[in-house]
This record gives structure tokens, C-alpha cells and sequence, in this order.
């Protein structure tokens, strides 16, 4: 089956997914479409002189080495293990196609710089030159090749043998949707006929949050952590740092059919559109969001309208959700006012790097079970919103095609059309 | 019928120089080519360090030059450069259409913070609180920034105004060669029209040479060309290099009256667990793919890092390609510039590309003889790259008469 431009069709033929609310899209979509959040206060580390106390960490996941990489690893092979045998392709170990990884940026953490200054020749004056004495004399294998940022995907190519040279990449908070906006590139130009999209981020450290609380990103909402996420409500203070994965196995349709495999949705549109104005913000006018939501309508051949549930960015920052819904109703219209636009993240956090791809899954699930998630802390509108934001209850409708959005600093911003699968 | 893809602007900056001209006397009208080597201020290490770069001239606004630490300020000046050089400056419709490709690592951390919250920790009666104290006082909010990888690329669109798309690739060297892959593959089979690719690396951060030391991977001896390093335990020499290329559809560029540099005519990548002779069979198939149905001799341009088993096996390669006949010459950039990492293979396409466009090839650095000076003219470049730790990556560039 060919789109309106002539390309092969690309189905999702399976998806995996973990987020601070549980393993797998069972417990997940159970606890998602039930309203319950998953930010809680953070207990990894100490939280004393935080301005920001909570998060959505995945705190059921433990490694070895309790890093950032180790635990992205981690939750990425939970994922794409779950996706994997959901679409039952190829055989263990054996990926029929290149895979695309979304990762956030990792580095030698604190812990480990204590040990090696501790175990350093005081007579070196310089710190770093102290560390670099060390490191020469300890030579961590581990250590190293885990701070590298081809780690993450190297080991997961490795397990589950997917083929040629791995892509990590990272479009910050977009990054997910953009993995997947490779592995459509790749089927639609018949490079392969499957894909391998994963978004995987646990990388909840004090730095990281001290990092977002100096750019002023992150919910001062302490008190409460279950409450701190209100995506579109007028007290909203900005998001809260979390951590997820996801892997979503994509398909050409017409191989994925010959194959005999479930077709869960398919991806219509994907698109993108970089902004100029500023590190953090958007465009005051909103065209570069503006232009990716309308590249991705484009890319897809369908109309607007056609769009009947919105998976938001929303990530509870005042700026972000303004510019989100000012920028939908310009591509919209007054019918945006009617169409269904819900935040997960007001239940799951930011999951930052992985969130394209997580809200991805949440997008599918909602066309496959006919259920949206609620905005939950949705409790005072912001007048100068006016979305129906499902809030605070789940609803069931008919969706059918799925507009996802997600934006990141440095300009990026990217965009997935889902439809369910033509019957 | 895949379109042709056409090489028709080049950034290059590194401890030679800035721009082409200066690349081309260094290396190809200097003989011996005379590297530039620091070898004291991160010793025992050596590298390569940038030549002095006048931001203004790139990076006009000193708010945006602020904003940033050297890595991403050479990455959008030498970005900035190539832009230039394909005559896109000013034409805020094309680079309102120009997708970009970025390879990048991490910008700096803020050692001297790093530095005293170290000294504080070993004597600190709570250690993780008093991390959090320091780190929410000493940080810099707008450091984040400056560290984040794609706010490289966040930066280009900033100061050069490349908005049609923007993306970030990770994964050392790799990262450099599936960005020119990627560009490549989408131009050819019309996913785009108009790209701006490429990476940038600065040695002698302290920061980066620790990552790099903990795994030995540097080299500590007196500089040495990397064909001689694998039999005196290996290692690798980190360069400053900022490599930018735009790379068009032949079509596109025709339309707005660009000549090209060189034709990209293929670009491929692997990646084995180099249990010893995978990489040298992942090259070999990709040599053999590049240069199917032809018998003309190629030169390469390696990426070889002077690693000690990977520069053994890609050494003894070449060297039975160049028996075979199929390979005239090789030139290691490395012995040149240093390892650039993610920004080594954009450096090598932008160096095919240069010396086919200027109808000549550059002059040996190399102290073992493996590098001969003869080889002629080449027609068709091959560059190799192989990561430190993973990825085999290869492209071809030609000539276009």
C-alpha cells in the first residue's frame, strides 16, 4: 500500500513501554486512563537546598552501577523487549532493521569524581589534572565506554541484533518523536522494511534537576507531588522532571501484512520545523511550531479536520502550553475548541528525551482502545486557553487519527500524525 | 531513480587554518605538511589546537557568543563558513528550507566549579547536601545550555537562521559518518533537497581527556603518525576540527547556478563488536560496494586514530587493497589535524572534496613510509572512519568534469 505520495505505508506493528507509573503498556494504559500520577518526592538522592523536590523517576528499575546511562540502558531493554514480542518479528536477537535511539546526554557522574579525587596525588595543584592522574592509572573500562554516547544504543543493537551502525540522536525534548521520524524516512525510502524506534531517558540525577531549576523550567508545586503537574490549568509552574522509555517496532504495511502481523496503527505524517528566536522560547508568533504542526498535516495528505484527538506536548510550563494551544488553533481553527487535547505529562511527568516516543505509545493505545487519558490536575482553567482538555477523567471516544507534538530547546520542534489502521 | 547528490559548500577549521586555501597550502603545497602540535598544556598529552578564530566575523552578535563555550562557537563559526561558501548568507527563503544534520558530543563543563565543589566534597560532613548547595550557587544556568548537544545545532538556526529542520546525532565518530549517511540517503531518494551537515570537536578540554583517559585510549608518547602507534601500544592524538559541509541535489543546485565541489556518491556504515578482523571485513564489503565494477585505483583519506588493533587492521587492509591495485594512495587526516571524533568524516568528505575539486592530492605526513607520495591525481576518494570504540564508517567522493 502506497500514500498519497507515492511512499510505502508505515504501520506500527508493536510498542513497549515504562514510565514511573509501571512496566509494560498494561500497567501503564491501567494506571494512565485511571487518572494516577506517578510523581512522587524524590528519594534517589537528597534533597536538601532543592528548589525542586519531586519527579517521576523510575524507581523500580536498579542497576549495578546506578547511573544515568546504566539505567537508561536499562529501561530501553524493558521496552523494546515489550515491543519486540508484541510484534513478533524476526527472531531472538535478530531485528530485521536499523535502529534509531533517542538518548539523553550522558557523563562521568559525581559519585565516581569523588572516588577518583579521593583516591588522587594532592601534590598535583589542578583538579582535573589530579582526576585525568588517577583515571590514567585505574583505566575503568566500564566507566568509560558507558560515558560514551554511542553506549546505550550499542548495547541494545548488540541484544537484540538489529542491523548496520546505530543511530543515537537527540532533539532534546523532541528527541523521541524524531527517532521515529527516522525509522519513517528509512521504510518510506525502501532502505528497509522494518525499524526499530527507541526513546529512552533515566537520567534523574541532583545535577539535572538543579540544571532545569536555574533555567526556571521546572514545578516549584512541592507540597503535593501528585498535584505539581497541571498542564493548561492557569497555576501551572512548569513541568516535572521524569524518566520513561519506550520502543515502537515499525513496519512496511504490506510486508508487516504478508507476515500475518497485527497492524496496530500507522504513522500518516511526520515533520518538523526548527525555530530561530531563542535557546529556550518559541517564536513569539509561534510559526516554527506553527509550520511543524503543518508540515506533519501536509506530510500526511489529510485535512485538519481530520485530526479527532490531540496528544499534547503540555508540559505544565506557562510558555509552552500558551504558545502549543496558540499554535494549534492557528492550523485548527474554532474547531480546535471541540477536539480532544490531553497531557500525559500531567501523570507521567517530562520524560524528556523519551517522550516523543512514550506519548507515541499513549497515542496509539488511545486509537486502539478507544479511551483518551485525562489532563489530571486540571482544576482551574486558564481563561486564556480554551481546550477541551479531557480533565481529570478519562473519555471514551472514537479516535481515529492522532496529532502528537513535541517541542525542545534549541528550536525543536517535531510533529506524528497517527491513524488507526485502515480497515 | 536516485538523484545525484552534489558537495557545493565547505566549512573547515582546524590547527592548520580556517577555510580551504589555507588547508590546501598546508597539506598539499607544504611538503612535509607541518602539523600543529601542543604538547604541554594538557600533557602527557598531546593534541591539536584551533587556530585563533574571529568570532565577529561568524558570530556577529557578542549576546550569542556569550551564550556559548568554544565548542558550540566553533561549530557555528565554522558552520557559518560553509553556509558562506555555498553562497546561502542572506537567502533567508533557501535557509528557511535547509535541513540540518549535526554530530556532536558534549559542550564543556565548568571545570573550575567542577574544581572546588571537588575540593569542598572531601571534607564536607554531608557530602550529598552539600553538592546540591554548591551546585544550585556555583552552576551557571545559561552552562547547561552551552553543554547541551543539540543546542549546537540550536545555535546554527540562531545565528545563521537554518530553520528547515534540525537534528542532532550522537555516538563519537559514528555519529559524523551516519549524519553524512542520513543527509545522503534522504537527498537521493528526494527526503529533502538541501542539507547542512556536519560536527566540531576541541581538544585539550580537561573534561573530554578525562572520559578519554579512564578508558586508555590516548596517546601519551611523543606525537608520532598513526601508522607507527599500533606496534608501541597504540592510541589517539584529539585535534580541534570544525567540518561543515551543505551537500544538495544536483538538481537543486543547478537550479540556483552552484557548481559543485565533488559528487557524494555513497556513503556506508557497520558496526561490529571488533572481535579482531570484524572491522577490517565490515571495510572490506563496504570498499567493495563503493567501488563495484570499477578497476581504477581510489586514494583514501583514513580516519585511522592510531588505536592500537583497529590502525593495525585498517593499515594492513589498505595496504592489501593498494597491492591489489585498487587503492594508489593513503593519507591518515589524523597525521594532519588530529582525531576530530564526530567531526572526522564531515573533515574527510570536505578534504576528498577539496582535493578533487583543486585537481591534486595531499602530501605524506607520515614517518613509516606507509603513506607514498606518489598516486597521481585522484578521481575518487574514499574516506574511511572507524570509531575509537565502534562504528565502521566509509563514503566515496568524485570528481564531477
Amino acid at each position: 500500500m502506497q500514500d498519497h505520495r507515492g511512499r510505502p505505508v508505515v504501520a506500527i506493528t508493536g510498542i513497549g513501554v515504562v514510565t514511573s507509573l509501571g512496566q509494560g503498556l498494561e500497567d501503564n494504559w491501567a494506571a494512565l486512563t485511571s487518572g494516577r500520577s506517578g510523581i512522587h518526592r524524590i528519594n534517589r538522592f537528597p534533597i536538601e537546598h532543592l528548589r525542586t523536590t519531586i519527579a517521576g523517576t523510575i524507581d523500580f528499575i536498579k542497576t549495578e552501577a546506578g547511573t544515568a546511562p546504566s539505567l537508561t540502558l536499562a529501561a530501553g531493554e524493558r521496552a523494546t523487549e515489550e515491543a519486540i514480542a508484541m510484534a513478533g518479528i524476526g527472531t531472538p536477537g535478530n531485528f530485521p532493521g536499523p535502529l534509531f535511539t533517542a538518548i539523553p546526554p550522558v557523563e562521568m557522574e559525581w559519585p565516581r569524581r569523588r572516588d577518583l579525587f579521593a583516591a588522587a596525588d594532592p601534590a598535583i595543584t589542578d583538579v582535573y589534572d589530579r582526576l585525568i592522574d588517577v583515571a590514567c592509572r585505574i583505566n575503568d573500562d566500564f566507566e568509560y565506554k558507558s560515558t560514551l554516547y554511542g553506549y546505550v544504543a550499542e548495547q541494545l543493537a548488540d541484544r537484540f541484533g538489529t542491523r548496520g551502525a546505530p543511530i543515537s540522536l537527540t532533539t532534546a525534548c523532541a528527541s523521541g518523536a524524531t527517532a521515529i521520524q527516522l525509522g519513517v524516512e528509512a521504510i518510506r525510502r525502501g532502505d528497509s522494511d522494518a525499524a526499530l524506534c527507541v526513546g529512552t531517558d533515566c537520567s534523574v540525577t541532583a545535577e539535572a534537576v538543579i540544571r532545569f531549576s536555574l533555567l526556571s523550567a521546572l514545578s516549584n508545586s512541592n507540597e503535593i507531588p501528585e498535584q505539581a503537574s497541571k498542564p493548561f490549568s492557569k497555576e501551572r509552574d512548569g513541568f516535572v522532571i521524569a524518566e520513561g522509555a519506550a520502543a515502537l517496532v515499525l513496519e512496511n504495511y504490506d510486508s508487516a501484512k504478508a507476515r500475518g502481523a497485527k497492524i496496530l496503527a500507522t504513522i500518516r505524517g511526520a515533520a518538523e520545523k526548527a525555530d530561530d528566536f531563542h535557546r529556550t522560547r518559541s517564536k513569539p508568533d509561534g510559526s516554527a511550531v506553527i509550520g511543524s504542526i503543518r508540515n506533519t498535516i501536509e506530510d500526511a495528505g489529510i485535512e485538519p479536520s481530520a485530526i479527532d484527538y490531540i496528544n499534547a506536548h503540555g508540559t505544565g510550563t506557562p510558555e509552552n502550553d500558551k504558545m502549543e494551544a496558540m499554535s494549534l488553533e492557528a492550523v485548527i481553527g474554532e474547531r480546535l475548541k471541540t477536539v480532544p487535547i490531553s497531557s500525559n505529562k500531567s501523570m507521567i511527568g517530562h520524560t524528556l528525551t523519551a517522550a516523543g516516543a512514550v506519548e507515541a505509545v499513549f497515542s496509539v493505545q488511545t486509537m486502539r482502545t478507544g479511551r483518551i487519558p485525562p489532563t489530571i490536575n486540571y482544576t482551574m482553567p486558564d481563561p486564556g486557553i480554551e481546550l477541551d482538555v479531557v480533565p481529570n477523567q478519562a473519555r471514551d471516544a472514537h479516535v481515529s487519527v492522532v496529532l502528537s507534538n513535541s517541542f525542545g530547546f534549541g528550536g525543536q520542534n517535531a510533529c506524528l500524525l497517527f491513524a488507526a489502521e485502515p480497515a | 531513480m536516485a538523484r545525484e547528490v552534489w558537495i557545493t559548500g565547505i566549512g573547515l577549521t582546524s590547527s592548520l587554518g580556517e577555510g580551504l586555501d589555507a588547508h590546501w597550502q598546508a597539506l598539499a603545497e607544504t611538503d612535509p605538511p607541518q602539523p600543529v602540535v601542543d604538547t604541554t598544556s594538557a600533557a602527557p598529552f598531546a593534541f591539536y589546537p584551533m587556530v585563533p578564530l574571529d568570532l565577529d566575523k561568524q558570530i556577529p552578535r557578542r549576546a550569542d557568543q556569550r551564550q556559548m563555550e568554544p565548542w558550540q562557537r566553533l561549530g557555528a563559526y565554522t558552520a557559518g563558513l560553509a553556509l558562506a561558501d555555498a553562497g546561502l548568507v542572506g537567502n533567508a527563503e533557501l535557509l528557511g528550507q535547509t535541513h540540518m544534520v549535526i554530530a556532536a558530543g558534549a559542550g564543556e563543563r565548568d571545570t573550575a566549579a567542577d574544581g572546588e565543589i571537588l575540593k569542598g566534597l572531601a571534607t564536607a560532613a554531608a557530602p550529598e547536601q552539600f553538592l546540591n548547595e554548591r551546585l544550585s550557587s556555583d552552576l551557571r544556568p545559561t552552562l547547561f545550555l552551552a553543554q547541551l548537544p543539540n543546542l549546537l545545532a540550536g545555535n546554527i538556526s540562531i545565528v545563521h537562521k537554518v530553520t528547515g529542520s534540525s537534528r542532532t546525532f550522537l555516538g563519537e565518530e559514528i555519529s559524523g559518518v551516519s549524519a553524512v549517511e542520513v543527509v545522503w540517503r534522504r537527498i537521493r531518494a528526494g527526503q529533502g533537497d538541501i542539507f547542512l551537515v556536519g560536527g566540531a570537536s576541541i581538544a585539550g578540554r580537561k573534561d573530554m581527556i578525562l572520559q578519554r583517559a579512564i578508558g586508555g585510549t590516548l596517546w601519551a608518547g611523543q606525537p608520532a603518525s598513526v601508522w607507527a602507534r599500533p606496534e608501541k601500544g597504540g592510541g589517539t592524538m584529539l585535534g580541534s576540527l570544525g567540518a561543515f559541509l551543505v551537500i544538495e541535489s544536483r538538481d537543486h543546485a543547478e537550479a540556483r547556478g552552484r557548481q559543485p565541489y565533488a559528487r557524494l556518491s555513497s556513503v556506508s556504515s557497520d558496526q561490529s563488536r571488533r572481535r579482531p578482523g570484524e572491522a577490517a571485513t565490515n571495510a572490506a564489503r563496504q570498499f567493495d560496494e563503493l567501488t563495484e565494477g570499477r578497476s581504477d585505483p581510489v586514494a583514501v583519506l583514513s580516519g585511522a586514530t592510531g588505536m592500537g588493533d583497529a590502525t593495525r587492521e585498517e593499515r594492513d587492509l589498505l595496504a592489501a587493497l593498494i597491492a591489489a591495485g585498487r587503492v594508489s594512495t593513503v593519507r591518515a587526516t589524523a597525521n594532519v589535524v588530529g582525531s576530530g571524533i564526530e567531526a572526522t568524516f564531515p573533515a574527510q568528505i570536505a578534504l576528498g572534496a577539496l582535493a578533487l575539486s583543486r585537481k591534486g592530492f595531499f602530501k605524506p605526513a607520515d614517518e613509516t613510509g606507509f603513506e607514498k607520495a606518489e598516486g597521481g591525481v585522484p578521481k575518487r576518494i574514499v574516506a574511511t572512519t572507524w570509531g575509537i570504540w565502534r562504528g565502521e564508517g566509509m563514503g566515496l567522493v568524485e570528481a564531477v568534469d
